[in-house]
């Protein structure tokens, strides 16, 4: 997908070029192409007047926003301390071996992005692991080729 | 006008002077690393650690960047002050085991070998090659990237700053001579037509205009040795002084914190 300068100033104006806004501008770039391409922050650092480095800081500091290219599924498993008493980390393991990738990477095919976090919050239905937004309860190994099924299939 | 006693001296200083300014007018010897005269307090080395005593009210803050209050007792050396100084100081030798100031420092406190794991770090993130790009500079070239352990100061996405001035500030004020001054800058500037050559101090703006006749080999320039020799410290101190309301403005923001 190029990256359209136009469009990204489109969606700083209607923060009204309020600095302010930084981050609610950055979410949406980060809806808009899965990532903060670099052109993007630059035009963003351009039209608010603020420092380049700064916004960086502020991308790099929130695990929401990344500056790599991410996949079409974000799949993020759960290590914190109860999920990883529970077997979190084998799962995280498993689809590494399954995607053949290491955790905050993404596949080849642009597919999937698998990464982890300390904690959701809900630890009472851990382990977990978040796909694209829903949330997998209690999973085990054999619950990983099922999901990665289910997104697979709906790329077709 | 405050009046504070500090180690058990008196002394009277204006509102909004900070412990550390205090302390050094009595001529007690308060160590730090992230501190810099021309630069706000920011507080991150921690290294300036006092205790306060106020009527029952009785902490650890950092010298560097508290304000003095009426009645104040400060202890800048007892025995919980030194023990947390140490810690720091251990902390910091084991993050940088190679560095001369933060070796020093452990000489003096008697610390020989810290018990945690080394890193063999140069940069101690105490934030004084950010601030002075960003405040006195105005131009924020580098900043801090990151965050928790990886947190580190770098360039937009690890390439050569198209912002730079090559001043060097940002190395001659670095404690830990952790940040070398790269010489992108000047690659770029010689980049460009020759009538854009502007010299280095002009850009600081020190001085009016000047166009660089010696292909920014600044060893060579006359104007280079006498601005040195009449300064002392690095030329951009000289060249802006941080606006009075920025520290005003600091200064109610920790006003209002206390209350």
């Amino acid at each position: 997908m190029a990256v359209e300068i136009q469009k990204v100033k489109s969606f700083i104006a209607r923060y009204k070029n309020e600095k302010k806004a930084l981050i609610s501008i950055l979410q949406d770039i980060q809806a808009e192409y899965n990532y903060l391409p670099q052109e993007t922050l630059r035009a963003v650092a351009e039209c608010l007047n603020i420092p380049l480095i700064d916004i960086i800081g502020v991308a790099t500091f929130y695990r929401t926003f990344s500056l790599k290219p991410r996949g079409k599924h974000l799949i993020t498993v759960c290590s914190g301390t109860a999920c990883h008493v529970r077997g979190g980390l084998k799962i995280l393991n498993e689809f590494e071996k399954k995607l053949n990738i290491k955790a905050g990477e993404t596949t080849k095919d642009r597919q999937f992005t698998l990464e982890t976090v300390a904690c959701l919050g809900c630890c009472a239905i851990g382990p977990v692991v978040v796909a694209d937004n829903n949330y997998h309860a209690q999973t085990s190994i054999r619950a990983v080729d099922s999901i990665l099924k289910k997104y697979r299939k709906r790329k077709k | 006008m405050i009046t504070l006693a500090v180690d058990n001296q008196e002394i009277t200083v204006k509102e909004g002077t900070t412990l550390l300014k205090a302390s050094e007018k009595l001529g007690i010897e308060i160590p730090t690393l992230c501190y810099h005269e021309g630069l706000l307090p920011y507080g991150a080395c921690r290294l300036c650690v006092v205790e306060i005593f106020k009527e029952k009210e009785n902490r650890m803050v950092a010298a560097c960047s508290f304000p003095v209050e009426e009645g104040m007792k400060v202890v800048t050396s007892s025995d919980r002050v030194l023990k947390r100084r140490r810690m720091i100081v251990e902390f910091l030798l084991s993050r940088c085991p190679d560095v001369k100031t933060i070796k020093d420092l452990a000489d003096r406190m008697g610390i020989k070998k810290p018990r945690f794991k080394s890193k063999n770090l140069d940069c101690i993130l105490c934030g004084l090659c950010v601030r002075v790009c960003n405040e006195i500079a105005g131009i924020g070239a580098i900043g801090f990237v990151s965050r928790g352990k990886k947190l580190k100061v770098d360039t937009p996405f690890h390439m050569a700053s198209d912002v730079c001035i090559g001043c060097g500030a940002c190395s001659s004020v670095c404690p830990t001579d952790a940040i070398e001054m790269e010489l992108d800058a000047v690659k770029r500037f010689l980049e460009l037509l020759g009538s854009e050559h502007k010299c280095r101090y002009a850009l600081m703006g020190l001085i009016s205009y000047k166009v660089c006749s010696n292909n920014y080999e600044c060893w060579k320039c006359k104007i280079d040795q006498r601005i040195r020799d009449a300064l002392g410290t690095h030329p951009i101190f000289a060249a802006k002084k941080i606006k009075k309301e920025k520290v005003n403005q600091y200064f109610s923001f920790l006003k209002k914190i206390q209350e």
